[in-house]
């Protein structure tokens, strides 16, 4: 869905390569000293696919509608006073409350991204789907074409008008070489990477790490991380069950962990496959940091143990879902289990596939009467660049993601920080947010996997490094 | 006999009907819902309970049923909770892929599996009833998966023969089509065959021990004339039965090569609905094969008719 959207709509601002904010639709924008009014002026020539051009009413719209469903969109909404066309190429919004996020949320490239819309499509509910896809991107959508779970063909967009900058991640100059793009569903992996090898396929998003030698060793195809961020894998616990409601079985949970376990599970021996990584925020990334971070990195089943009969722990059963349909998933899963059962937890693991757990993990009764203790998910490394975003940090009680972490002083942390405009702050806010996380187990971080993608190098050429499948700047040889 | 057949035919609507009740229960009692996977990974509860309002899962499980069947009588099958698309467009899109494969394989099956067994049944325990009876066995016994990735490997990636995997529409021009679908319907014609061939060996080796066989060839009649028009036909009564009985078997295998060899048809259609828990897609599939399923049993029994004169209806 997201390739879909950056294919076929258009940003106000995109991410560069350093992950830095830069300038996408907006031509120009100003910010107050205050920093409570920014304006942002559209550039010339922008056009939706039906030819009509692109006008500031439509991007407060979109804005408004994104900002409806994306959290990070409520807390900008909540924070503003006023957003309003100027005239067509101009728009203004006033914030009633200090928000030091404006231009990330606006930049975002992860669910959901701020894609920019009509205006009469982006006046439709945001319960409801838009029905048109009409964009400005560098690509339009053939709707005529298309077969849900199969194919969507997209072809280039010959009115879009490209920054001039080089194409960096999501910023930078959108110029599109191919005519015509597919993207294929194909459900087997073997099949996938077969149809790389015998040249029917140019590209894949996600090749299956069993096949990476083979694929690697294939004459014309190449295997490349793209993603510097790679994904986070996490385990999630169940703060509202005993005796996950009490810190010292979630720390035990903590020492009772290895990420490098956790890791070859899921992404095998290859190192450049995988990284340990004990911060809460994407490593590599700007608020990157390994603070509070020790009873992650120093397994110690003995400090686990004790930390068990500290709270009488008496056997009970720790419920673990397992996710049978994700490789990644799945593994560390197993890896998790296991160090559980070592550190003297009684581990029930209950098989199921994906769409079963986020069914389950919406339970809040006892395990006993179908609740949960423990899952495990991934997000992609954006999902995670700082603690607004961040949905597993978040403490917010009933308000929080599932398993429903409650402390106060990390919300007040988290609003602290986005409502601060100084980077350095931000920092420092982040930090300590991540060390009480860690105090308080909101989650268990397992490191970072790399999924590299897999190519036609015989065939194509400008492939753009990022988090998200993006076929701009890619010409074929 | 068209009284029969008309019988027949409206016995399917209570059949259909109880197939409706069992598949929407099995469904709805099943543990998944479908808001939360279209929430994602990343949504809030509320996400999904806003989702769960607005497709109308928070209704009690009997108002749901009443809305479906209501939807049902009106011949609309609903619309994929997914895509926002009607289930008989989705159906119908994918339906052409699905029919060929089938078709294809039956084809495959029939022509492999006939000759087959009743060359064994006539060299009974020789070394051509046992090669035979080894394919049989062979090709009952491996997943179609199986046989599917070793052809993609043997004439696809090796001799490049044929694609990988996709479809080519029989609109599109007649080898592109065949290109794509010999090997898919190879791979599950293969295990069809073997099922057919076992049974045609089985029923044509009974009736050669009859005596009418043994007064034909006493008559001086040739051997291919006694074995097809007088062991052959009178064989066929279990051997149309089983390929009709084998179109379950088909259903099933269908998917799994669909998965395999990328093709676009209604298997690939009802696993990605049931990963996805998208409910009106698996109930209009399950509801549209149990209809073909019994009018290809009907066509079955009528045929019993033409092949043995004295089944009276």
């Amino acid at each position: 869905m997201r390739s879909h959207g950056f294919m076929v709509y258009d940003t106000l601002f995109g991410l560069d390569a350093d992950f830095k904010v830069q300038p996408q639709m907006v031509e120009t924008y100003t910010v107050s000293a205050d920093g409570m009014e920014y304006s942002f002026t559209l550039r010339d020539g922008l056009k939706w696919h039906d030819g009509t051009p692109v006008t500031s009413k439509d991007c407060v719209a979109s804005i408004k509608r994104w900002g409806a469903r994306d959290g990070m969109g409520q807390k900008l909404m909540a924070a503003t006073a006023t957003l309003e066309a100027v005239d067509d190429q101009t728009f203004t919004l006033k914030l009633q409350a200090p928000f030091g996020m404006v231009l990330q949320s606006l930049a975002k490239i992860t669910s959901n991204v701020p894609f920019m819309m009509k205006e009469e499509h982006a006046l439709t509910s945001p319960d409801e789907q838009v029905q048109e896809v009409v964009g400005s991107g560098p690509f339009r959508f053939v709707k005529e074409e298309f077969k849900p779970g199969v194919n969507a063909v997209y072809v280039k967009n010959e009115a879009y008008v490209p920054r001039q900058e080089p194409a960096s991640n999501t910023a930078g100059g959108k110029v599109v070489h191919l005519d015509r793009v597919e993207f294929a569903w194909i459900p087997d992996t073997n099949t996938c990477a077969n149809a790389l090898m015998a040249g029917e396929i140019d590209f894949i998003q996600v090749p299956q790490a069993d096949f990476l030698p083979k694929l690697k060793a294939a004459a014309g195809v190449k295997v490349e991380i793209f993603d510097p961020l790679g994904i986070q894998t996490v385990a999630r616990l169940n703060h509202l069950q005993p005796p996950f409601d009490n810190p010292k079985a979630r720390q035990a949970v903590l020492w009772a962990t290895s990420q490098e376990t956790a890791l070859r599970a899921a992404a095998g021996n290859d190192p450049e496959l995988f990284a340990v990584c004990p911060s809460m925020y994407p490593c590599g990334s700007p608020l990157a940091s390994d603070v509070g971070s020790d009873p992650l990195l120093k397994q110690d089943f003995v400090k686990a143990k004790q930390l068990l009969k500290e709270i009488g722990y008496q056997n009970e059963p720790i419920v673990v879902l397992h996710v049978t349909d994700d490789f990644i998933i799945s593994n560390q899963t197993l890896a998790t289990a296991q160090n559980l059962r070592k550190a003297g937890f009684n581990v029930d693991l209950q098989a199921m596939n994906w769409s079963t757990l986020v069914a389950r993990r919406a339970i809040k009764k006892p395990a006993s009467e179908g609740g949960w203790h423990i899952f495990q998910t991934w997000f992609n490394g954006p999902d995670f660049l700082n603690p607004l975003e961040h949905m597993a940090i978040g403490a917010a009680c009933d308000k929080a993601w599932f398993g429903w972490p409650c402390d106060e002083e990390i919300e007040k942390m988290r609003a602290a920080f986005g409502a601060e405009p100084d980077s350095a702050r931000q920092k420092e806010l982040a930090q300590a947010i991540q060390k009480r996380a860690y105090e308080v187990v909101t989650y268990v971080p397992l490191g970072t996997v790399y999924q590299p993608v897999a190519y036609r190098a015989d065939r194509l050429e400008g492939l753009i490094k990022s988090p998200v499948p993006l076929f701009w700047n890619v010409r074929k040889k | 006999m068209w009284q029969y057949i008309i019988r027949r035919l409206l016995a399917i609507i209570p059949v259909a009907g109880v197939i409706a009740v069992f598949v929407f229960l099995l469904l709805h009692l099943a543990p998944g819902d479908p808001a939360a996977v279209i929430a994602g990974n990343t949504a809030m509860p509320e996400d999904v309970a806003r989702i769960r309002v607005k497709l109308g899962l928070d209704e009690p499980i009997y108002v749901q049923f009443v809305t479906w069947m209501k939807q049902l009588l009106r011949g609309d099958l609903g619309e994929s909770i997914y895509s926002n698309m009607p289930v008989t467009r989705l159906i119908a899109q994918r339906m052409e892929a699905t029919l060929c494969l089938a078709t294809a394989s039956i084809i495959i099956a029939i022509l492999l599996a006939v000759p087959m067994g009743v060359l064994a049944a006539w060299k009974a325990g020789t070394w051509i009833d046992h090669l035979v009876m080894i394919f049989a066995v062979f090709g009952f016994s491996i997943p179609v998966f199986v046989i599917g990735y070793i052809l993609i490997f043997g004439f696809s990636i090796q001799l490049h023969l044929f694609p990988v995997q996709g479809f080519v529409s029989l609109r599109e021009g007649l080898g592109p089509f065949l290109r794509t679908i010999t090997l898919p319907s190879l791979a599950l014609g293969i295990i069809y065959a073997a099922l057919i061939a076992r049974i045609t060996r089985a029923s044509v080796l009974e009736v050669l021990a009859q005596d009418y066989i043994r007064t034909a060839q006493a008559k001086g009649l040739s051997s291919g004339t006694v074995l097809i028009r007088h062991a052959l036909k009178n064989a066929s009564v279990p051997i149309v039965t089983i390929i009709g009985v084998g179109i379950a078997l088909l259903i099933g295998g269908v998917v799994v090569t669909e998965s395999v060899f990328n093709i676009s048809g209604l298997g690939r259609l009802v696993v990605d609905a049931i990963l996805s828990r998208d409910y009106p897609v698996i109930q209009g599939i399950i509801l549209m094969s149990s209809g073909v399923y019994l009018l290809i049993n009907l066509i079955v029994d009528i045929s019993y008719k033409f092949l043995d004169p004295r089944i009276e209806y």
